[in-house]
């Protein structure tokens, strides 16, 4: 008799283990970064080198002193990954040792330091950007617009990408370095839009060159890159549908509410899904398995907690985009959710708990 | 002024951590403990946890650490003579205020004489002196320690502890000064006068402000690295310890059988 050790649900292949989850991620994010590499030149790419290299180097040197297997921990490619998304989410032209400083923090305090991979209460590459973006807040918001858009108009050149993050600046007929810089960059449509200080919103879009269509396209395409990505982990069933609709549907109702109440003021839910972050914060960033909920109940709670902050800290907080910010909120908030959103045994009443004490208590 | 006092000895909330050295006859106070707890054991920053609110909040250069430090530990050791000397005069129910008073009392001196002297500094740490009266840590040697032990060894228990918080407030100054302006000793001279305005060492030039460090997030992670360097010193120490008594242990059970 064949007797089969899997475990439920039964509708995946066997075999899945964490490496191949991990890869199938790190594959899905690779549209984005060709994107994100097509419009803002190498610099990202760059990054992507630098993140996955520090991440290996501390990852061994902390299993080493924890005294763990180096090797079977390298290989799951969990700081890969971790390495990876930090990079995706900096700006193309920041310093390679603000890059190092990110992930190492990510790498050795949020994730080794916690007892490495399924024990991090949070968002270990989040926790890498909100370090970097508290610490180094000018390079960290020098994002790069479209290139029709910008003074240089023209993307940058690989050899220009290189020679800007490790020596800070680039000579020749493109001399730039960190003061100069404005050249190829500009603010994100969404900082943009936050920043327009008393314009109304048609003249926004009218007026400030970070609103052109060019530029809000750009960021359109990087977030198409990031919806296909995701949707191809759905269909690989690596992540449920839960989280990122509920997202989605949060910051879209959020934002469509504030937009019909002052339309001349307030951005479309349109607006708010496309140009910022939105689409790589809910598919691969809020749906990480070890700081997420884990109940299919608690997942829409989270998610939608996340769209919520989303709109809140983008709208009236300090910061321009927000998905660092609201995930990591929400990770605190993860295991409460999980605690009040625990599937039912089937075959069992609904638990009797908190104030809901009925009639029939003796 | 050192008598025993035993009959009017508070009955307070006990205190694992302190051995009260007063029995019948008296022995000699064990001043060597008191260090040891004051500084290691029983650090009030490392242990105890206590006063996070001005640990974490002014640590942000050595300067500001050594102010608050030296304030906090001439108001402990004030507070704890003042408590050794009327511990037999107060009934339990007004303990506390009266203990309440008199470090409130220590902390306006201070207040007013970091202001008269010491004005920049008095700026900078701001609302962190009058809370001063508010770090758990004196009320808890006035009650744990001071309201029953004579004058003398309170006053060397207030100073170790004193010593004891303001050791960690530098150390964690020296670490948020270094990550996050890549300097050490900046602005001495607004507690040592002219004589330390070039105190500054520069350790890293050209470096770029880590503002994570300076901020209170910085002051969380690094305390938190303080506390795990301690105790993974105490664990390794322990661990010696017990096996030096395992294997003394080993040697006399062969005695015995032999014998």
């Amino acid at each position: 008799m064949a007797l089969l050790r899997i475990t439920s649900p039964h509708t995946q292949r066997t075999g899945h283990r964490t490496a191949w989850i991990m890869q199938m991620v790190i594959l899905a994010t690779l549209p984005g970064l060709l994107v994100q590499t097509w419009l803002f030149g190498w610099g990202t790419f760059i990054q992507v080198l630098i993140a996955i290299a520090t991440a290996l180097v501390c990852e061994a040197a902390v299993l080493k002193l924890r005294g763990r297997s180096i090797m079977f921990f390298l290989q799951d490619y969990s700081a890969v990954l971790t390495a990876l998304l930090l990079a995706l989410a900096l700006p193309p032209s920041v310093p390679w040792w603000l890059t190092v400083t990110g992930v190492a923090f990510s790498i050795i305090v949020a994730k080794q330091l916690y007892g490495g991979l399924g024990n991090n209460p949070f968002n270990p590459a989040m926790i890498g950007y909100a370090l970097l973006l508290v610490s180094f807040p000018v390079p960290m918001t020098q994002w790069f617009g479209a290139y029709e858009v910008t003074a240089a108009n023209e993307v940058m050149a690989f050899t220009d990408s290189i020679k800007l993050i490790f020596t800070g600046a680039i000579e020749g007929a493109h001399a730039v370095d960190a003061y100069t810089i404005d050249a190829y960059t500009m603010a994100t449509p969404l900082d943009a839009f936050k920043h327009k200080e008393g314009l109304m919103s048609s003249e926004a879009f009218a007026t400030l060159p970070a609103l052109q269509p060019a530029n809000i396209n750009a960021f359109f395409w990087i977030n198409m890159a990031y919806l296909a990505g995701g949707l191809f982990l759905l269909y690989l069933r690596v992540i449920t549908w839960h989280t990122p609709v509920a997202l989605l549907s949060a910051l879209a109702i959020i934002a469509g509410f504030f937009y019909i109440i002052d339309s001349s003021n307030a951005a479309s839910s349109w607006f708010h899904l496309t140009t910022g972050a939105a689409m790589f914060g809910a598919f691969f960033i809020a749906t990480d398995p070890v700081s997420s909920c884990t109940s299919n109940r608690g997942k829409l709670f989270y998610g939608a907690g996340i769209g919520i902050l989303i709109y809140i800290i983008r709208t009236w907080g300090g910061y321009p985009d927000a998905i660092a910010f609201a995930v990591l909120l929400m990770n605190f908030a993860a295991p409460f959710i999980d605690y009040y959103a625990q599937p039912r045994t089937y075959g069992h009443k609904e638990a009797k708990k908190g104030l809901k004490t009925g009639g029939d208590n003796p | 002024m050192s008598t025993s006092a035993e009959n009017t000895v508070i009955e307070s909330p006990e205190d694992s951590a302190i051995t009260t050295t007063q029995t019948d006859n008296k022995p000699a106070t064990d001043y060597a403990e008191i260090l040891y707890n004051g500084i290691w054991k029983n650090n009030p920053a490392l242990v105890q946890l206590l006063g996070l609110c001005p640990l974490l909040a002014v640590t942000s250069t050595v300067v500001n650490a050594i102010g608050l430090g030296l304030a906090t530990l001439i108001v402990l050791v004030g507070a704890n003579a003042a408590v050794s000397l009327i511990r037999n005069h107060v009934t339990e129910a007004v303990r506390l205020p009266a203990f309440v008073m008199i470090i409130a009392s220590f902390v306006t001196s201070i207040e007013l004489i970091m202001q008269a002297y010491t004005y920049e500094l008095y700026q900078i740490l701001g609302i962190f002196i009058p809370l001063i009266v508010t770090n758990c840590a004196i009320l808890g040697r006035a009650d744990a320690y001071a309201a029953r032990n004579p004058l003398l060894p309170s006053i060397v228990d207030g100073f170790m502890m004193g010593m004891g918080f303001m050791i960690v407030l530098i150390l964690l100054g020296a670490m948020r000064e270094l990550v996050g302006q890549g300097t050490l000793f900046t602005d001495m001279s607004l507690l040592f006068g002219d004589m330390a305005s070039n105190w500054k060492i520069t350790v890293f030039s050209d470096y770029p402000d880590v503002l994570f460090a300076i901020l209170p997030p910085g002051a969380f992670i690094g305390l938190g690295f303080l506390i795990a360097t301690k105790n993974y010193w105490d664990q390794k120490e322990k661990a010696r310890l017990d096996k030096l008594k395992a294997n003394q242990e080993k040697v006399s059970r062969r005695v015995r059988v032999t014998g």
